[in-house]
């Protein structure tokens, strides 16, 4: 039996002017959160508005719920919340307007779960849209869109813009969300802890391309840094999958992506320290290779 | 719920290893006893904040090491490392004594004549 993806990208590519997304292939499984991590312009919102069938994509293949998109979007979205930092509520109208509103068009719509949410997030439907803060924006956005229950959530940059406690509380309800394994979240965000702590697969973007699709746990088990102080004399053994390198005299701090005992056992001795990375260090790090060699 | 175990940002190790630390420990300390099960992956996910996955991982390695059982469909358990140690060290001891049982035979020694002499290695291990 195969389970219908929530996301699947093939090959998609999409052109403008002064930017390009190139050959984004991706899978997002029931169950899981997909963290994407990417610096500006990377083309992070780029494929979550084609994930969306906002845009169109020039060539490739997307499918959202097991629909083609941008044609079947109306369908797809029955299940989908989305929500975008640039998002606006109708500035005329109060957070109150805006649930019931939501409430009749959709029928997944939770009453008991949205007013939970309202006293949660601390906001005040009797409050007009126009007078709310940054903050209190995004949270009524993902209130409509977390009330409604959908299937999949999509997120663009949900916590920037948030307070620590605000944030905690965002990520709060996102993994309450996961305790149900029929659904599933794609987020994208430039802080790589809260991608770090939350996500089952990440992927890093730069420049329109995908650097790097894999499940957290690989990404962390594999990279690592490696100090090494080399004795009078030696030159620095060959060694495989070293993806950055900094040398100062005797001393070199070597970054790999596919740590292995063999790595050590050549450096032997040489070996004084070897490093976990954390998700920030890592992406940093497999950047920095991809446009080494990609200039 | 499960608000005891936490994951520090500042502590270097993995995330999965703070979780099976804590987890261990609490089995050391009785506070979870053998059979207890184990709050299901989702649950311990959304009560520490930390995705499916390092939760998954942490209770992979903990099985791996026999510290926890997971049944699939039923969920995971505290081991029970003592009934299972005993149960193997029976086995092993009937091994054993079948094994005395055969050489006896070939030696023509009677059963009288070799629980004697299971007696005095008794008394010698002492």
């Amino acid at each position: 039996m195969t389970v219908t993806k929530h996301i699947e990208m093939r090959g998609v590519s999409k052109a403008y002017r002064f930017f390009t997304l190139q050959d984004i292939s991706l899978d997002l499984e029931p169950g899981q959160v997909m963290g994407f991590v990417g610096p500006n312009g990377a083309g992070k919102s780029t494929t979550i508005r084609l994930a969306m069938g906002l845009i169109a994509p020039d060539i490739g293949e997307i499918r959202v719920l097991g629909c083609r998109m941008p044609e079947n979007q109306a369908f797809a979205k029955r299940d989908v919340g989305y929500v975008s930092a640039d998002m606006r509520l109708m500035p005329n109208a109060t957070v109150g307007w805006h649930m019931n509103f939501a409430a009749s068009i959709y029928p997944g719509w939770d009453a008991d779960y949205a007013a939970t949410l309202v006293k949660r997030f601390n906001l005040r439907p009797e409050q007009g849209a126009r007078s709310l803060s940054q903050g209190e924006h995004i949270k009524a956005a993902l209130l409509l869109a977390l009330a409604r229950r959908p299937r999949l959530l999509i997120l663009d940059e949900p916590t920037t813009g948030l307070d620590p406690v605000a944030r905690h509380e965002m990520l709060t309800e996102f993994m309450d969300v996961l305790r149900d394994e029929n659904r599933s979240i794609l987020f994208s965000s430039h802080n790589t802890v809260d991608v770090e702590r939350i996500s089952d697969r990440i992927t890093f973007l730069d420049r329109g391309r995908m650097v790097a699709s894999s499940d957290k746990e690989g990404f962390l088990d594999r990279w690592r840094r490696i100090d090494v102080q080399l004795p009078q004399g030696a030159a620095l053994p060959e060694l495989p999958h070293i993806v950055g390198r900094a040398s100062d005299g005797h001393f070199h701090t070597l970054t790999t992506d596919q740590f292995s005992e063999l790595q050590l056992a050549r450096l032997g001795n040489a070996v004084r320290n070897v490093h976990r990375m954390n998700l920030e260090e890592i992406f940093v790090a497999n950047v920095m290779h991809h446009r080494e060699s990609r200039p | 719920m499960y608000s005891g175990i936490y994951i520090s940002q500042t502590d270097a190790r993995p995330m999965y290893l703070q979780i099976m630390e804590q987890i261990r420990a609490r089995i050391a300390a009785r506070d979870w006893p053998a059979g207890k099960e184990l709050p299901s992956i989702r649950a311990l996910a959304a009560a520490l904040n930390v995705s499916v996955i390092t939760i998954k991982r942490a209770y992979l390695d903990l099985e791996t090491e026999g510290v926890i059982v997971t049944r699939h469909g039923k969920g995971s358990f505290v081991a029970d490392v003592n009934g299972l140690a005993g149960e193997l060290q029976d086995q092993k001891l009937d091994e054993h004594l079948s094994g005395a049982a055969a050489i006896a035979k070939q030696m023509g020694l009677s059963a009288e004549e070799l629980a004697a002499r299971l007696r005095r290695a008794m008394k010698e291990t002492k």
